[in-house]
């Protein structure tokens, strides 16, 4: 397979610039200032010492800020510079800038802080009582309560010959992007402050920036730049990292660049949400699952973030892709004093799929029933009625084809009978395992969905096409051109992608779940749809023929009766007809809806599914997992570009393994201890074997161009799949807690 | 007192033999492909070849290079700008996503490469074990690792 991505030349040659790579004249370098306090509340920042070290320019504080230091996505809860309170230990209380990052580095230690110490809530459940508040102002920890209410669930329980009753608790997790945050900012001799950084999320990077400068988002430019990874790590942070760097620029008149260290960054930034699940299942003698309670509590640590965003989610999707006709489910998002926790791939699904896959096969093992059959006879089907009441139509309902698939693939049915058996010197046992689960698209209920591309045609033939989707290094780029070249009949080389620029394209929202190819590409399909039309309606005479029968390909306008113009010819024609060939178009994300008293509502306007398994070793003595192969089968829609569809799920399914068997962070008494790399292991080459994807393509009639996403869909699975390999391999009964450790047997 | 970068030869001052050489690369010689990911030897983002082998910049002082031939990414392309073998096998098999570690992941494969020009797939995942990437799963690196191999044989 030949790849192609716009970028990957820049990028294998070492010319792609980062933000940390980004020089200006005059440049100045900031370093923060965290306490060691983890619940505080803060009588003085004395920053004298520092102010008087080699090369520092200035020490800022909250206090220095034109505008409001104090800013959020969802609850404006966050001071990019603590002010009256720290919250966590990752909270900066002041910001040091020097001529150089060395001098800014050394007087940062140089400042210190009074403070008086404060109890520090770190268990949810006790942040629960509220017996101390971490946001007084807030009067409560409670960040939101999302529900589920349908149908009876005593009653299901009532008839239910089977009640299994668990509870579950998953880790905090590191989206370790191997760039850790950076960002340049640099003062414009026109009054706008211009960003080179290292975000996911550009316009939400513009308003926290915004805010903090006390400017209209016309004076703020988020320029897209390369970045290195973000797995949804790179929104919030990345934005305050950002911010800090142009209340530096914008205090000081000179360009700022703020590259946070390995330490910095995973000290700081927002985590996965650590789960405690008190979850009842109950199910009917002939194996159809009766009822579900369920109880969450998501550790939101010191701020909002998205935390009503995720726990949404995983309220939504709290049974898996299963008919559930009585549920009851009650989902908290809790503030603790502990890192703060928001977006990362799965945003929500991981841990409630960790539980419903496992707690499935619990209950056929008990009935005595197949494991599949059991699945399949609670499946989501087409037209099915999902928990919250949302009829699923409009898309083809592909569980059965991925979990089939997946199935054939991998011999399941041949392999399952292994599981349990001895290889090599009698210490490893073989087990193999699956998982599936349907996935709402986009952002569903959860916020504002839409997304804008401009395609503007130059007179030369060349085409610039830019939409409000970022490269996170997904491709997202590459699939917006190869879609682009598709529906205006060009060729590819035609077409340069622009850098996206706040001022320039329309805010299109974050690029996170899974909504890149969905949105930009389905936006792309609007705005070539309406240059075409304008193109058709100016041309067509000279094609002898109406408008609508123009038609667009091999690098052509085609008209009646072999009359035809190059694509060259035709944008000097509309020249000569004083026309730009130029189209911006929005994707309005189909209607979706919500109650959230009843936790009713068509909570997404389209869905994924998609099944994976996995075959493992497990070793009797340390109790090691070795994984042997994995399959994937996803659905989706359309595959724009092969290889980054490959690379997406290859990469979701080794976060995964990570997230199953090897990552998370440590935290002592609120203070993170596996600061770098080193301490917190994520996957290496070594750890997983090749894995094979197969793509299931069933055109989605709800987004424009049958294209749907796949890069969290990936990760979800792969816990729970090796989860339920390990059970069939070692006979444990279920497990309850992430990272698995599996004790020897 | 000398190193050899990219082919040219850098004189060096005394006050650059203190520095370490990744902040060296970066900032003295803008130098940027090769990258910081976590300052501390482990992520390999900043693996340059010294002498034909591989090394982390972040571990190394300028003065542990001095007389010695450095190569960056930047050194892999010749001087027209046209892409080494291995650095179009990385483009062409989907190997590049974000694109942080890749830099740092070609030099290992090179210096892998220029010893066994046909190293099996769990060759190449040992040889890049140090290299960290969170996007790809490695999985298409290893596939433009094995698919640059003819291009180093016949060069030898």
């Amino acid at each position: 397979m030949k790849a192609w991505r716009n970028d990957a030349v820049a990028k294998v040659s070492g010319r792609a610039r980062y933000a940390d790579d980004y020089k200006f004249p005059g440049m100045l370098h900031a370093a923060p200032v965290y306490t060691d306090h983890v619940h505080a509340r803060i009588i003085a920042v004395h920053t004298e010492e520092a102010q008087a070290c080699a090369g520092v320019v200035g020490v800022y504080t909250a206090a220095d800020a034109p505008g409001n230091a104090v800013f959020g996505q969802i609850q404006r809860d966050y001071a990019m510079l603590a002010g009256d309170r720290i919250r966590m230990h990752g909270d900066v209380v002041a910001l040091v800038v020097a001529e150089t990052r060395a001098q800014a580095m050394a007087a940062a230690a140089k400042v210190s802080v009074t403070a008086e110490a404060l109890p520090p809530v770190l268990d949810p459940e006790e942040a629960f009582r509220d017996e101390v508040l971490i946001h007084p102002e807030k009067g409560t920890n409670l960040i939101n309560h999302h529900k589920v209410r349908t149908g009876d669930v005593a009653a299901g329980f009532a008839e239910s010959a089977l009640v299994l009753e668990e509870v579950f608790q998953t880790q905090f997790v590191e989206h370790a992007y191997i760039e850790p945050e950076s960002a340049v900012a640099v003062p414009g001799d026109d009054g706008v402050m211009r960003i080179y950084g290292s975000m996911q999320h550009p316009f939400s990077t513009r308003r926290f920036t915004a805010t903090l400068l006390g400017l209209p988002l016309s004076d703020v430019e988020v320029i897209t730049i390369p970045m290195g990874g973000g797995f949804g790590g790179k929104d919030d942070t990345a934005a305050i990292v950002s911010a800090r760097a142009a209340l530096a620029a914008r205090l000081t008149g000179r360009p700022v660049k703020l590259t946070y260290t390995r330490e910095w960054s995973m000290r700081e930034s927002y985590k996965r949400h650590p789960y405690k699940v008190y979850y009842k299942m109950g199910v009917g003698a002939d194996g159809s699952i009766k009822a579900a309670e369920v109880k969450i509590f998501a550790d939101g640590g010191a701020y909002c973030s998205v935390t009503p965003w995720v726990t949404w989610r995983s309220t939504v999707q709290c049974c898996g892709p299963y008919q559930v006709p009585n549920v009851c489910c009650d989902t908290y998002g809790v503030h603790t004093n502990n890192v703060f926790t928001g977006a990362f791939r799965g945003f929500g699904s991981p841990q409630m799929n960790f539980i419903v896959e496992q707690l499935v096969e619990r209950a056929a093992q008990k009935l005595g029933m197949d494991e599949i059959a059991f699945r399949r006879r609670n499946m989501v089907t087409q037209g099915c009625t999902t928990i919250t009441q949302q009829k699923l139509d409009g898309h083809t309902v592909s569980l059965e084809q991925a979990l089939s698939a997946v199935m054939e693939k991998i011999d399941y049915a041949n392999k399952r009978a292994r599981c349990g058996q001895e290889a090599g010197d009698g210490d490893e046992v073989y087990g193999i395992g699956l998982a599936m689960s349907y996935r709402g698209m986009s952002l569903g209920a959860e916020g504002i969905d839409l997304c804008a591309a401009i395609i503007n045609g130059q007179f030369d033939g060349s085409i610039l096409v830019e939409t409000g989707i970022h490269e996170n290094g997904q491709g997202s780029e590459s699939a917006m051109v190869l879609c682009a070249a598709e529906h205006l009949g060009v060729r590819r080389e035609r077409i340069r992608y622009r850098r996206s620029s706040t001022s320039n394209i329309m805010d299109s929202a974050t690029t996170v779940a899974s909504r890149g190819t969905l949105m930009g590409t389905s936006a792309i399909v609007l705005a070539a749809n309406k240059l075409k039309a304008q193109m058709a309606e100016v041309l067509a005479p000279q094609l002898r023929c109406e408008p609508g029968e123009v038609r667009f390909a091999d690098d052509c306008l085609h008209g009646a009766e072999g009359h035809r113009l190059t694509w060259d010819e035709a944008v000097w024609q509309m020249f000569l007809h004083q026309e730009h060939p130029y189209a911006a178009a929005t994707f309005k994300a189909p209607d979706v809806s919500w109650d959230e008293e009843t936790g009713h509502g068509n909570a997404y306007f389209t869905w994924v599914y998609g099944c994976q398994a996995v075959e493992v070793m497990v070793n009797r003595k340390s109790g090691q997992v070795r994984l042997l192969q994995a399959v994937a089968a996803h659905d989706v829609g359309k595959a724009v570009n092969p290889a980054m569809l490959l690379g997406q799920i290859y990469g979701g399914m080794t976060q995964g393994y990570g997230y199953a068997l090897k990552e998370e962070v440590l935290m002592k008494d609120g203070r993170i201890t596996n600061t770098n790399l080193g301490r917190y292991k994520i996957p290496k080459a070594e750890d997983v074997p090749d894995f094979q994807a197969i793509v299931i393509e069933n055109p989605d009639p709800m987004s424009a161009s049958k294209a749907k996403g796949v890069g969290e869909p990936a990760l979800e699975l792969m816990a729970p799949a090796i989860a339920n390999a390990v059970r069939h391999a070692t006979g444990h009964d279920c497990f309850r807690k992430l990272p698995l450790r599996v004790e020897p047997f | 007192m000398q190193v050899t970068i990219n082919g040219k030869i850098v004189a060096l001052t005394a006050e650059d033999l203190a520095k370490g050489l990744l902040d060296y690369l970066r900032e003295d010689l803008d130098l940027t492909g090769t990258k910081n990911g976590c300052n501390v030897g482990v992520c390999g983002a900043c693996v340059v070849l010294v002498d034909d082998k591989p090394q982390r910049a972040c571990r190394r002082k300028v003065v542990d290079v001095v007389d010695k031939k450095v190569v960056t990414i930047e050194g892999m392309s010749d001087a027209q700008g046209a892409l080494h073998p291995l650095q179009i096998a990385f483009i062409e098999e989907g190997a590049v996503q974000c694109g942080f570690c890749t830099p740092g992941m070609v030099m290992s494969a090179h210096a892998l490469l220029m010893q066994h020009a046909t190293p099996s797939r769990a060759e190449v995942r040992r040889a890049i074990n140090n290299n960290l990437c969170r996007c790809t799963g490695y999985q298409q690196i290893v596939d433009a690792v094995v698919a640059a191999g003819p291009a180093y044989a016949k060069d030898a």
